[in-house]
This record gives structure tokens, C-alpha cells and sequence, in this order.
């Protein structure tokens, strides 16, 4: 029950920084094609933050489904409507003072029970098992504890699937009403 | 009299929180960072009128609390939370693909992505 080795300070104070930097860049960027990239690199410094959880398997995950498909999938979405240079509007201050006290309440909320009722002050980290044997037990656990739910999740892409290509279908009067072609791409 | 007035100032839960840190890197760390990009994330939900870009803090919002779960798995020294975020990435995955097939659908439909401009559940 020893602590491996001190976890590693700078890397995770420059991690963090760089996730919430990016994070924030997200949220102020008026331009949705920036707002995206931001995103890519907040997943990129999460990533490095699992790598310091040794959470290995994740890390990659996390590179390849969030940044490789995701991202991309944003970016290709963004450049398709071709939106220009982002709001057209006036930025908007009474909607930014309000949100941006409710988002400090949720914050202080959160911060305040962690510090009032967690009893993890204490909490070492334990001792994990041989690096390089993670594969194994995702394995092992989504074969035997967890099998239900890798069905369940194999169904649910399936499903996925289907209504994506459902939703992406060309309707065949594009150009017609407006009013009608919701309830006409419903039909088969 | 001024001790119990000093350590209610202390009880400010930012200063608290800050002070209550531990010097080397602890979960505490961890869930500290995954509510401040969760608040990031809830912050650009509420400000944000493009549809898109409320979308992207909405995936911000899910991977802050997969950063949390991670946390907590490598802390107690069990691979369940591990496997979890194994399972929300995955249906993070078929959602944002739903969710951008539904949004260009609406683009179709309507030729905005504005949110202001989307009223039509409104009246």
C-alpha cells in the first residue's frame, strides 16, 4: 500500500494548465472552426493527464476516438455549413454575466462538498499492477464482469449506425415546403 | 471570538480548497481539475448561440467527468472505473455522430444554426 513513486508534479501542473487553457479557448473563441481546434487540444492535454493516471489503454483511446474521430468529425461538419467567422451579433453581456455566475455557483458547489464531505485527503495511491498487463485486464473484465454491457454497447452502435444513415438520407422534395419535410423524412 | 471569525473566513470553499491541498499530487488535484472543465464546459453551454460550439462544450463536459472516474480508478486501485470510461467513450462516439447527423439535418431544414433563430418548440 506504499505509494509507487511521488507522482510527478510539473507534469501535471503543465497539463492542467494546458487542458483549461484550451478549454477556455473553447468557450471565448467567436470563430467555431478555433473553437473545435481548442477542443482537440484540451482531449490532447487530457490524454496526457490519463497517461499520468496510467491509464494507458485510455490515453489512446482517448487520442484515437476523441481527437482522431470526433474532432474531425466537428471540423468536417463546421467547414461543411461554412458558418462565417461566428456570431454576427453583438457579444452579449447580460447572458454572459448571468452564465458565467451560475457556472462559478456549479463550481464553488462542487469544490465546497469536495472539501466539506470527501474523506479522500488521505488517500495514497495504490499500488497497481505490472505496467503493460492493463490490456489484459480490460480484457479479461469485459469478457466476464461486464459482457451484458459490451452487447448492449455493440447494439447501441448498431442502432447508431442506422440512424445516422436514416437522418443523412436526401430526401427526395429538398426543395419544396419546408414545413413538410420533417415528418416526411420519418417515413421509410 | 476572533478565532471563530478567522476560521470562518477560512471556510470560503476556494480558500479552503486551496489551502487544504496537499504539496504532492493527489486525487484531490484531479477532481479539482475535473469541475473546473466541467464549469468551463457549462460556462460555454449557456453562453454559446452556435449550435455547434454548444455542442462542442457539451463533449468538454462529458470528457471532464471521465478525467474524474479515471482519477478515482487509479486511486482506490481498481480497474471498474477504467472500463466505464472505456464504455462512455465508446457511446460518446455513436452520440456526437447522432448529434451532428440530427444538427445537419436541421441545417437542411432551416438554413441556420443559430439558437435564437430555432424557435419553433417556442410557441
Amino acid at each position: 500500500m506504499t505509494p509507487l513513486q511521488p507522482m510527478a508534479e510539473f507534469p501535471f501542473y503543465f497539463f492542467a494548465f494546458l487542458t483549461v487553457l484550451a478549454a477556455a479557448g473553447v468557450v471565448v473563441n467567436r470563430n467555431a472552426v478555433n473553437a473545435a481546434l481548442c477542443l482537440l487540444l484540451s482531449f490532447m492535454g487530457m490524454a496526457a493527464l490519463f497517461v499520468l493516471l496510467e491509464a494507458y489503454f485510455l490515453a489512446v483511446l482517448q487520442v484515437l476516438v476523441y481527437a482522431g474521430a470526433v474532432a474531425v468529425l466537428f471540423l468536417f461538419v463546421i467547414m461543411l455549413f461554412d458558418v462565417k467567422g461566428g456570431d454576427p451579433r453583438k457579444p452579449y453581456q447580460k447572458v454572459a454575466a448571468v452564465s458565467g455566475l451560475l457556472a462559478l455557483a456549479l463550481l464553488i458547489t462542487g469544490v465546497l462538498s469536495l472539501a466539506k464531505h470527501s474523506q479522500l485527503t488521505a488517500a495514497a495511491p495504490v499500488a497497481t499492477t505490472v505496467v503493460g498487463s492493463d490490456l489484459k485486464d480490460y480484457g479479461y473484465l469485459l469478457f466476464t464482469k461486464y459482457l451484458l454491457p459490451v452487447e448492449m454497447t455493440g447494439f447501441l452502435l448498431l442502432i447508431a449506425m442506422l440512424g445516422v444513415a436514416m437522418l443523412g438520407r436526401k430526401q427526395e422534395k429538398e426543395t419544396g415546403d419546408r414545413g413538410d419535410s420533417l415528418s416526411e423524412s420519418r417515413v421509410p | 471570538m476572533i478565532f471563530s471569525l478567522s476560521s470562518s473566513i477560512f471556510h470560503f470553499p476556494l480558500a479552503l480548497a486551496v489551502t487544504s491541498l496537499p504539496a504532492e499530487v493527489g486525487i484531490n488535484h484531479y477532481l479539482l481539475l475535473s469541475a473546473l472543465l466541467f464549469a468551463i464546459g457549462f460556462f460555454g453551454v449557456l453562453l454559446r448561440r452556435n449550435t455547434l460550439v454548444v455542442y462542442l462544450c457539451l463533449e468538454l463536459m462529458l470528457s471532464a467527468s471521465t478525467l474524474a472516474a479515471v482519477a478515482f480508478s487509479r486511486f482506490n486501485g481498481t480497474m471498474d472505473g477504467n472500463i466505464f470510461v472505456f464504455f462512455i467513450i465508446t457511446v460518446a462516439a455513436a452520440e456526437v455522430a447522432v448529434g451532428l447527423a440530427i444538427i445537419v439535418a436541421l441545417f437542411r431544414l432551416r438554413h441556420t444554426v443559430q439558437l435564437e433563430e430555432l424557435t419553433g418548440l417556442k410557441y
